[in-house]
């Protein structure tokens, strides 16, 4: 059972709401200081433009498709669920699901190509970034597709309907990472 | 400890007292597994403090060798140069990391937030215990770097690469990869603590206690989890590349294969400037709710204190390169930084100020933790001031690196991490356990601990500026730095140590016989307004039987036109 702390809303925001925005604060940083270092030190290194031609922009243009569809269908999963339609809403969680696989299964076949080209984490500190920046995006979408599992499962028999729209939040930040990401690593040359 | 935590919820009406059922849990539910916030204290403040005896004991090792080189040191026996490295940068991971971290936010801030605002626990008491279960796992992961080849991480607790990064130079091999990870657990424990603070003061709030209504103990540990959650995520973003560094052979930070060690030490001081304040401001809260109940007055301009804040947490973010002037840094950004090190001395000088203008004319009562909070107050000063000169560029080019740093920032993290601590701790003894401390042993405890400090680290600022630099292991390598009178201030040093460290056995002495067969404390010991004093000492499961509504803000003292000189916060008039 939850204390009445927890159902409290001094500040007028549900409290689930106001605690995801300050974990996305504190995602931000994080990604906020690998990228700040990683364009501090594409600045200095003119020559990370002929790596970054090594990347397959048609691959990330792709995922980056695929993630901006699942951001689609989370939000209309928020929709459902603010209905009360919580069968919907997790069906529409399953899509989004479904996204976050295709995503990382073709984040896999771009890997497997590129490692065996020799474009290994070690082979030069750019594509040490570029594995260690789309690595933690992609455990971010691992995790971010587990926990909307779990709300689904339990959107389906109409419980915790007010989380769909927490995940949807963290779920667009995963999303807004990667539209960081994907001109850094992929189109800047 | 046993009849200090009630578990079980009174026999009360209202709906809250079934969380955790009614029968009484095991041993392992109540002290592994409970999600009451004053029990997650409790575990936080035990766990920091066997973590301050284990920081405590290196010093006592390396000041040992430092004093005596090559003697053969009670209790830890000859310390090696890797044992050196290995003790002087556990010491300060822990002190700051396990120690003031762990005692300051965690302890304080699950003890008194949720009590302070008039709710029955934390809104994510869940998330709660997992932050200090993984606070637990990040301390013994820790420990373990000890027992492994190549022993305890040895390259100071900045970790500085390329030292800190290839295993060729640190010599510790597993100990510097087992170090880091132990770090990067324990910002997820605080991470997870943090949002869990900052919602609870946001959203969870009594009924009618408004934004300034709020105790500033309050405020500060809201403010500095808010610092903590902003800051750490460079270092976070720094941390996996070091671990790459070390373990997969990438060259983030390795310069001879195109790596930066300079930007390190911006992701990690870009982190580590805020620490600072990120600990300093639950010990200034501390001592801000100390001073106005013992000295009967109402805070001196609560809203200027809670703006200096704010801006004292803003400009923290801006100082973080005054770390690296001798680093390389360019001399027009030196002058950049200099100005914001040296503004940052303004709100926190302004704050000093409002604490002695809180004291002016109050009827003073010079009880333990009214003790513990004028020396917060009085040292540091001293570790503020000495800033100054390290802040200006100039002056760093000297000092840095010498013991006058060292002394310097021990004149902060000392008050903070100590005086601060043991300020709280018998403040707020009463409400945790029941019973009242002994007062007389609490000053000689006291007197016991402030004045060897001085004789410590006074001595350090005088060999810091005639030169002697930090990190190393034996002076006696070096004519220019074991003169006699070196030796000897080095010597009063750690005798000074040994006498401080002697008298804790004082603290622990009182605390087991006050938590035995202390005085009753009754629910309100030292008549003061703030809600955690409304309920039953110790606080039972739920913390009170019908949550509390609030009239108005926590320092009404000594109004004329009232009978009483306290007025408590839940009182309708």
């Amino acid at each position: 059972m939850r204390p009445i702390a927890t159902t409290r809303s001094t500040s007028g925001m549900p409290t689930g709401l106001l605690a995801v925005w300050w974990i996305v604060a504190s995602e931000i940083v994080i990604f906020g200081g690998l990228l700040g270092s990683y364009v501090m030190y594409r600045l200095s290194h003119d020559a990370w433009a002929g790596q970054a031609a090594n990347t397959n922009t048609e691959i990330g243009l792709f995922n980056t498709f695929v993630l901006l569809t699942s951001s689609l269908f989370a939000v209309l999963a928020h929709k459902a669920a603010e209905a009360g339609d919580g069968k919907k809403a997790a069906r529409l969680l399953y899509y989004t699901i479904g996204g976050a696989v295709t995503f990382v299964c073709v984040k896999a076949f771009e890997w497997n190509m590129e490692i065996s080209h020799g474009y290994t984490i070690t082979a030069n500190t750019f594509w040490s970034f570029y594995y260690t920046a789309a690595g933690i995006h992609a455990l971010h979408v691992i995790a971010g597709a587990i926990i909307m599992a779990i709300i689904a499962r339990d959107a389906a028999k109409n419980a915790e309907l007010h989380r769909v729209e927490l995940i949807g939040i963290y779920w667009h930040f995963v999303d807004i990472v990667w539209i960081f990401l994907f001109p850094l690593l992929y189109i800047a040359k | 400890m046993a009849e200090s935590i009630p578990n079980a919820a009174p026999a009360s009406g209202d709906g809250h007292q079934d969380h955790h059922g009614h029968e009484e849990p095991s041993f392992w539910s109540k002290y592994l597994f409970s999600t009451d916030h004053k029990m997650i204290a409790m575990q936080y403040l035990f766990t920091g403090m066997a973590m301050a005896l284990i920081g405590g004991f290196m010093a006592y090792a390396f000041r040992m060798q430092l004093a005596f080189p090559g003697i053969d040191v009670p209790g830890f026996g000859i310390v090696t140069p890797a044992n050196y490295n290995a003790l002087v940068t556990n010491h300060g991971a822990i002190m700051i990391f396990w120690v003031a971290m762990p005692v300051l936010i965690a302890a304080f801030g699950n003890y008194l937030i949720p009590l302070m605002c008039g709710c029955d626990d934390m809104v994510f008491p869940k998330i709660n215990r997992l932050s200090y279960q993984i606070f637990l796992i990040s301390a013994l992961v820790l420990l373990t770097s000890y027992f492994v080849e190549g022993g305890g991480f040895g390259g100071a607790w900045t970790a500085y690469p390329p030292l800190s990064a290839k295993a060729e130079y640190s010599l510790t091999p597993l100990g510097s990869t087992i170090w880091l990870s132990a770090v990067a657990l324990e910002f997820v424990a605080f991470l997870l603590g943090g949002i869990n603070f900052i919602t609870t003061a946001m959203n969870s709030r009594a009924p009618g206690m408004k934004l300034y209504d709020i105790p500033i103990v309050v405020w500060m540990i809201v403010i500095a989890s808010i610092l903590f959650l902003v800051s750490v995520g460079p270092l976070i973003a720094g941390a996996i590349m070091l671990l790459f560094d070390q373990n997969l052979g990438t060259a983030f930070f390795d310069p001879a294969r195109g790596g930066d060690p300079i930007l390190w030490q911006h992701l990690f001081w870009f982190f580590g400037h805020p620490e600072v304040y990120v600990v300093l401001l639950p010990a200034l809260g501390i001592t801000a709710e100390i001073i106005t109940v013992f000295s009967r007055k109402k805070l001196f301009g609560y809203r200027t204190v809670l703006h200096t804040t704010i801006a004292t947490g803003v400009l923290s973010f801006t100082v973080w390169a005054h770390h690296q002037f001798i680093a390389g840094v360019d001399p027009r950004m030196a002058h950049v930084f200099t100005l914001t090190t040296l503004l940052i001395s303004v709100p926190i000088a302004e704050m000093m100020f409002v604490y002695i203008a809180t004291l002016y004319g109050g009827s003073i009562r010079l009880t333990t933790p009214m003790l513990w909070a004028l020396a917060f107050i009085a040292e540091f000063l001293i570790g503020g001031v000495t800033g100054i000169f390290l802040g200006a560029s100039g002056a760093d080019v000297y000092f840095h690196d010498t013991y006058f740093v060292l002394a310097h920032f021990h004149y902060t993290f000392f008050p903070i991490a100590i005086i601060g601590t043991f300020a709280g701790l018998t403040f707020w003894f009463p409400k945790m356990f029941g019973r009242m401390m002994s007062d007389r042993l609490g000053k000689i405890h006291f007197w016991g601990s402030i004045i060897p400090f001085n004789f410590i680290f006074i001595p350090l600022f005088v060999l810091g500026m005639g030169g002697q630099h930090r990190r190393i292991f034996d002076y006696s390598n070096f004519p220019e730095l074991s003169l006699p009178w070196m030796q000897d201030i080095r010597v009063l040093a750690t005798s000074a140590l040994l006498v401080m460290l002697s008298f804790q056995v004082v603290f622990f002495y009182n605390f087991i016989k006050s938590l035995r067969s202390g005085e009753k404390a009754g629910k309100n010991p030292w008549n003061a307004n703030t809600l955690e004093w409304t309920t039953e000492s110790p606080p039972p499961h739920g913390n009170w039987k019908e949550l509390p509504t609030v009239y108005r803000g926590p320092y009404e003292y000594s109004l004329p036109d009232r009978e009483k000189d306290y007025w408590p916060q839940n009182e309708p008039n």
